[in-house]
């Protein structure tokens, strides 16, 4: 008998997973310019997606507040490459450490909120974000203001050059966002994470201190997201308090990717992004309507599969593209 | 003395903030749910009020007789035919249902009747005042404010001295039991939904003549309510009215000294309490 955690559909998703990776490294020798932004916001929802489903389906943290990590960090692209004079780059880096920062005294305020109350404190917080960035003159106040175009042309010589580097941001945020996820939940910290999605009371009858490790993955979070809300306002350009903290544009939509796809899963987020993205390219005409088809799918995915459509997958076929679980074969 | 008129039209404000909250807190109470979509049924029976009006001429207080059992009917309906199914030790399905359904009902509301803010015409009712000492006081948020005090005292009563009101009760205590008992829990929670509902109606319509509405405003009176709800203390619905009062003053206080202060120092205040008593001021039960 042996245990292992790795399959052969796993090594050959793995080996997939890289050659689909090197395509898109090089996408911007081979995509338009359309398909090089398109593919740029699907990353950037991917990661968003997958931040919130380690909280979510993972610590058992669900938030409807992400839009204020997310405003945080584009506002804070904009404050520290137009005051303090960083190149984009460090700025987004420091929009992750920021956002580290800022969220240690949010979670231990509202680490006192227990289930949904928790998520409507969550979105408190981002209102609160909102209110204070509109009164911050500075910035613009309530009506935003625009990246400098001295800013934008420093960090490449060329459009096709500048929308290249913003790609090649977007992408590797993404996979390291993926990859820190993907070897958390294989990390000591994650074993007690799973156990606690599990059952929270036995977790703590085992040692496993919970408030301690749903406070750090809360951290982990909001840098991250605060990272991809620099990157998000990077590629847009423009911010203003409503759009930087819609709760419809960063947490609504973030949130039925999860659903739909498969909450507590890595791959959920993965099948949720492609088919959020593909239900908009051909609904979009619709307006408001395509809205209320995403919640109604949502609704009846929760209702009939809370497992979502990689749920579904995996009872049928037993498949796990990121090995997380263990395995006894025999030998 | 322009303080004490912005603590007075603070508390009078509370008034319809502890009517958000008053609907929240009876589900919350029954059976342990948090209605995301609350809000926007709030703004869902503001609009159901103005199409009321607008279809019969009648003033918005008589569209009550229409809204309130409407409103209630869609509760029960609601109740039975989804929310029923979300309930259980699991706490991502009603939480994430009641938010599809909060992204339905305000974009279904964009479709119908368009972004354009609307606003119900009370006539004189509007504008009415009687003074009191220095002070000028409206009609229409004592009114308010009277209306809050008397549906939680109903809300109270109901709960405390009725047959529904034990059957309620019961079902909060022990769902198992209760249902041995001869309960059905089902019908239990569709019934609190349309008490709570009925509620919202009248929220609504308070709500629909004090200020003008559009669909995207639902998540903010949803906040309101749930801030509310925290600071009185969860299950406590006198202690609802006095967390819709120290929101409504706080408010007030903030906007007189910078109005865009107004809603910044409610969420404010609500975080110093939560930060110095998070079980809130008047706690009944615990999360």
């Amino acid at each position: 008998m042996r245990v292992t955690r790795t399959s052969q559909a796993a090594k050959v998703a793995a080996l997939l997973g890289a050659l689909l990776l090197i395509v898109l490294i090089v996408a911007p020798w081979w995509a338009g310019r359309a398909d090089l932004r398109l593919m740029g916001e699907i990353f950037l929802y991917l990661a968003l997606a997958s931040l919130w489903n380690l909280m979510a389906g993972y610590a058992g943290l669900v938030s409807v507040g992400q839009q204020a990590y997310v405003g945080f960090g584009g506002y804070m692209l904009f404050a520290l490459t137009i005051f303090a004079g960083f190149s984009p780059v460090v700025a987004i880096v420091g929009a992750g450490v920021l956002g580290a920062l800022i969220s240690v005294p949010v979670a231990l305020l509202i680490f006192r909120l227990r289930g949904a109350y928790f998520a409507i404190g969550t979105w408190v917080i981002a209102e609160v974000f909102r209110l204070s960035f509109a009164q911050i003159s500075a910035l613009g106040g309530g009506s935003g203001s625009s990246l400098p175009v001295k800013i934008v042309r420093s960090m490449a010589d060329g459009r096709a050059a500048r929308e290249a580097l913003s790609y090649w941001l977007a992408l590797g945020v993404t996979v390291c966002v993926i990859a820190v996820i993907y070897l958390f939940l294989r990390s000591r910290q994650g074993l007690a994470l799973t156990a606690i999605r599990d059952n929270e009371l036995a977790a703590s009858s085992l040692g496993i201190d919970i408030w301690r490790t749903k406070f750090v993955v809360y951290v982990v979070t909001s840098a991250l997201t605060a990272m991809v809300g620099a990157l998000i306002y990077l590629q847009k350009l423009r911010i203003s308090p409503d759009a930087a903290f819609s709760v419809n544009d960063w947490t609504a939509f973030v949130i039925f990717i999860v659903v739909i796809g498969g909450i507590g899963t890595i791959e959920g987020p993965i099948i949720g992004t492609l088919i959020f993205f593909a239900l908009r390219e051909t609904l979009a005409d619709l307006g408001t309507v395509y809205l209320m088809v995403l919640g109604v799918v949502a609704i009846l995915v929760m209702l009939r599969a809370p497992k979502g459509v990689w749920g579904l997958i995996r009872a049928r076929f037993g498949l796990e593209l990121f090995p997380l679980s263990f395995h006894v074969k025999r030998t | 003395m322009d303080w004490v008129n912005a603590i007075v039209q603070g508390t009078l404000l509370g008034g319809l903030y502890a009517l958000f909250a008053a609907g929240l807190s009876l589900i919350f109470g029954v059976m342990r749910l948090v209605n995301i979509a609350h809000g926007d049924l709030i703004i869902f029976s503001a609009y159901l009020g103005l199409t009321v009006v607008m279809a019969t001429g009648l003033h918005p207080l008589l569209a009550l007789i229409i809204v309130v059992p409407a409103m209630a009917a869609i509760g029960y309906a609601l109740q039975r035919g989804i929310l029923n199914h979300t309930l259980g030790d699991d706490l991502l399905p009603p939480l994430l249902v009641t938010f599809g359904l909060s992204v339905i009902l305000q974009n279904g509301l964009l479709e119908v009747y368009t972004a354009d803010p609307q606003k119900m015409d009370a006539g004189v009712l509007e504008t009415a005042s009687f003074p009191i000492g220095d002070l000028q006081l409206g009609v229409l948020p004592v009114l308010t404010f009277g209306v809050a005090i008397a549906v939680i005292a109903g809300l109270q009563w109901v709960f405390y001295r009725t047959a529904m009101g034990r059957a309620f009760r019961a079902v909060s205590d022990n769902q198992d039991i209760a249902q041995l008992m001869g309960l059905n829990r089902r019908h239990i929670f569709a019934l609190a939904m349309a008490m709570a509902l009925a509620v919202t109606a009248v929220a609504g319509i308070l709500l629909g003549i004090r200020t003008s509405f559009d669909p995207s405003v639902g998540g903010g009176r949803l906040i309101f309510g749930f801030e509310a709800v925290i600071i009185g203390g969860l299950g406590n619905l006198w202690g609802t009215l006095a967390g819709g009062v120290i929101l409504g003053v706080a408010q007030t206080i903030g906007a007189k000294i910078d109005p865009g202060w107004q809603i910044l120092a409610g969420h404010i205040a609500f975080l110093i309490i939560l930060a110095i008593r998070p079980q809130g001021l008047f706690p009944r039960i615990s999360g």
